[in-house]
């Protein structure tokens, strides 16, 4: 029996090992190395000089607005799907995962197409009179990329955990006398914090190392960490430094999931 | 030259098809494994191709020279025909990536190809061994006649601050970077770091005019009244023109960029024969002709130009420019590593700005 169980896991081990260790290992081994392959620190350094700190900061501050605009967001709209009876809110939880299954790229092309001076939004807003609308090439054209593509993630733990707090548990609290907005501070909230630290992980990591909605959607004009990594590996052929500033974003990943993982526990722990 | 999603989408699918045929799909002569510019052939062609010689046609493609030349020096793809711009060639020839054509086997090559742009190539290509021209051309800027008041003959018209926000510049650095020196009246192939620090800090004074840096969106954003000015290939003229009759191109009196795309085959090429056959079939002149008709980038095969039946297009100033009447026109050479890091530094300063 326990052999069976070992050989099913066999293709999941062999997966990772092809497309997660091994990668992780080539990154670590680029990133440590110099053109000639001898051991260097000089591409992790270099995220200090003042163009690539530069972009590492508009980064995170970027993906922290819009995980921040996220979160404020998908909250409302994950109470509101959980009350909703079972048939309409499978409904509505379908229309929201329903863009998904479009093309990534093809979606942010879309808001190129809606945002741009002549484009589809300027000429309806011209059609009734009103002021244009110039965020195309600009940081809220990214910042809307971000948070019109990443908000499902937010939206789906959020609702997964608020769906499953015992009704029990909210009616006790109404019972002893808890008004609504107490409830949701001493009850709701904190019975979430495992949805929302998945919820902002999911939204955070991907926000911090795009390259593509600040490409299309910021013309080029705006360089993220993302960016600056993405020209290392196709235009300039530096791998080495390319693999380096990885490496400094994974540590920014890490530190970013670990804080989350301290204050996950600290929430559950409070709450229970 | 395609827009990024595209490439992705084809590079996607095409991996796709050749995971789903494997080699029964191989056409009976074999295949040969093609990587081009994006948008810069007639796939009739290729289909024309592959039905006259029984050869299969692996199309890639791909959007500027510096994401090309990692890929053919990783080796992992092989591609047996590479089409790359001259100062990519010189590189490439530099660090021994290229293969010797034959050209017994490129009779069309030889009797077809007007001899001033074998001259040309020998700017990167010194004994023409490695290169055969495909297509050529200048970069200068297009404009809107509806939106642009003044006379528009100078590379300063890009610094202009009634233009802000109407202004589309080059995602690349070299050619960025040759609008900003030629306007500084240095060479174009200049490493001097002083006159490339000048050149920088002219682009950092330019980026809040600039309305985006693009590539191939150049030729949309244009037709769509998107901008008012664009840097552009002298080749997406004519085609924008079609289009929209308000644009107008210009060569700057600065003087610009004459390039060269010429055919190579890379060391490693499994297909040789394949290779010099399609290069040879890319010489025919009805071939060049119907090539030029569909991309519209000047064709350098003067035989294919002698077929041109539309005299307007045949002595088109844009696509035939007499390149005599400048005498401040250059061509892109290879500046060697230190060079490329120079330039590269330079170019990231500009766009973290």
């Amino acid at each position: 029996m326990s052999n069976g169980k070992k050989l099913l896991a066999c293709p999941y081990v062999i997966w990772s090992a092809v497309f997660i260790i091994i990668p992780l290992c080539m990154v670590f081994y680029y990133g440590l190395t110099d053109k000639s392959g001898a051991f260097t620190m000089a591409n992790i350094a270099a995220i200090a000089t003042a163009e690539h700190a530069k972009a590492l900061w508009l980064s995170i501050l970027l993906s922290l607005i819009s995980t921040v605009i996220c979160f404020l967001l998908a909250y409302p709209l994950a109470m509101i799907l959980c009350n909703l009876n079972v048939n309409q809110h499978s409904f509505i939880v379908l229309v929201f995962i329903l863009p998904m299954w479009m093309n990534f790229l093809l979606r942010t092309l879309a808001w190129q197409t809606l945002l741009e001076k002549t484009g589809v939004i300027n000429n309806i807003l011209g059609f009734l009179h009103l002021p244009t609308l110039n965020i195309i090439n600009t940081p809220y054209a990214i910042i809307l990329g971000m948070v019109y593509n990443f908000l499902p993630f937010m939206v789906l733990p959020l609702y997964n955990v608020l769906v499953k707090i015992d009704k029990n548990v909210i009616n006790a609290a109404r019972d002893l006398g808890a008004n609504s907005i107490q409830t949701f501070f001493k009850v709701i909230l904190p019975l979430s914090v495992p949805g929302i630290i998945s919820g902002i992980t999911m939204v955070f990591v991907p926000a911090l190392t795009t390259f593509v909605i600040s490409t299309l959607l910021g013309g080029s004009k705006i360089l993220l960490i993302g960016n600056v990594i993405e020209q290392e590996f196709t235009q300039t052929g530096n791998w080495n430094l390319g693999s380096g500033l990885s490496i400094v974003l994974m540590l920014f990943i890490i530190i970013n999931m670990v804080a989350t993982a301290i204050f996950d526990k600290e929430g559950t722990g409070t709450a229970l | 030259m395609k827009k990024l999603w595209l490439s992705l989408l084809v590079a996607s699918m095409g991996a796709l098809a050749l995971t789903g045929c494997g080699s029964d799909a191989a056409g009976k002569n074999g295949e040969v494994v093609v990587y081009n510019w994006g948008e810069y052939i007639d796939p009739d062609v290729i289909t024309e191709f592959e039905e006259e010689t029984g050869i299969k046609v692996i199309y890639d493609e791909f959007e500027t020279n510096e994401i090309m030349y990692p890929k053919v020096e990783a080796g992992a793809s092989a591609y047996d025909v590479v089409c790359p711009s001259d100062y990519m060639i010189q590189k490439m020839i530099d660090n021994d990536l290229l293969a010797k054509l034959d050209f017994e086997k490129l009779p069309n090559a030889k009797a077809n190809i007007g001899t001033q742009y074998w001259e040309q190539s020998k700017g990167f290509d010194e004994t023409n061994e490695y290169s055969v021209p495909y297509c050529w051309g200048t970069v200068g800027i297009l404009y809107n006649k509806t939106m642009v008041t003044d006379p528009v003959d100078s590379w300063d018209i890009l610094w202009n601050e009634k233009y802000a926000d109407n202004i589309l510049m080059q995602d690349s650095v070299r050619d960025a970077f040759m609008v900003a020196l030629k306007r500084n009246g240095a060479s174009m192939n200049s490493t001097d770091p002083a006159e490339l620090a000048a050149a920088r800090d002219e682009l950092i004074a330019q980026k809040p005019l600039v309305q985006a840096y693009v590539i191939d969106q150049v030729r949309d954003k244009m037709i769509g009244n998107e901008a008012a000015l664009g840097v552009i290939y002298s080749g997406e003229a004519i085609y924008t023109q079609r289009e929209n009759p308000d644009l107008e191109y210009v060569i700057p009196k600065e003087g610009t960029n004459v390039w060269i795309d010429s055919w190579v085959i890379p060391k490693n090429a499994p297909n040789m024969d394949n290779a010099h056959a399609f290069i040879d079939y890319m010489c025919r002149p009805e071939v060049a002709l119907k090539n030029f008709d569909y991309i519209t980038y000047s064709t350098p095969n003067d035989a294919a130009r002698e077929l041109i039946e539309d005299e307007d297009i045949k002595n088109s100033p844009i696509a035939f420019p007499d390149l005599s009447q400048y005498n401040n026109l250059e061509t892109f050479s290879y500046l060697g590593d230190e060079g490329d890091e120079l330039y590269n530094e330079m170019w990231k300063d500009v766009k973290s700005e």
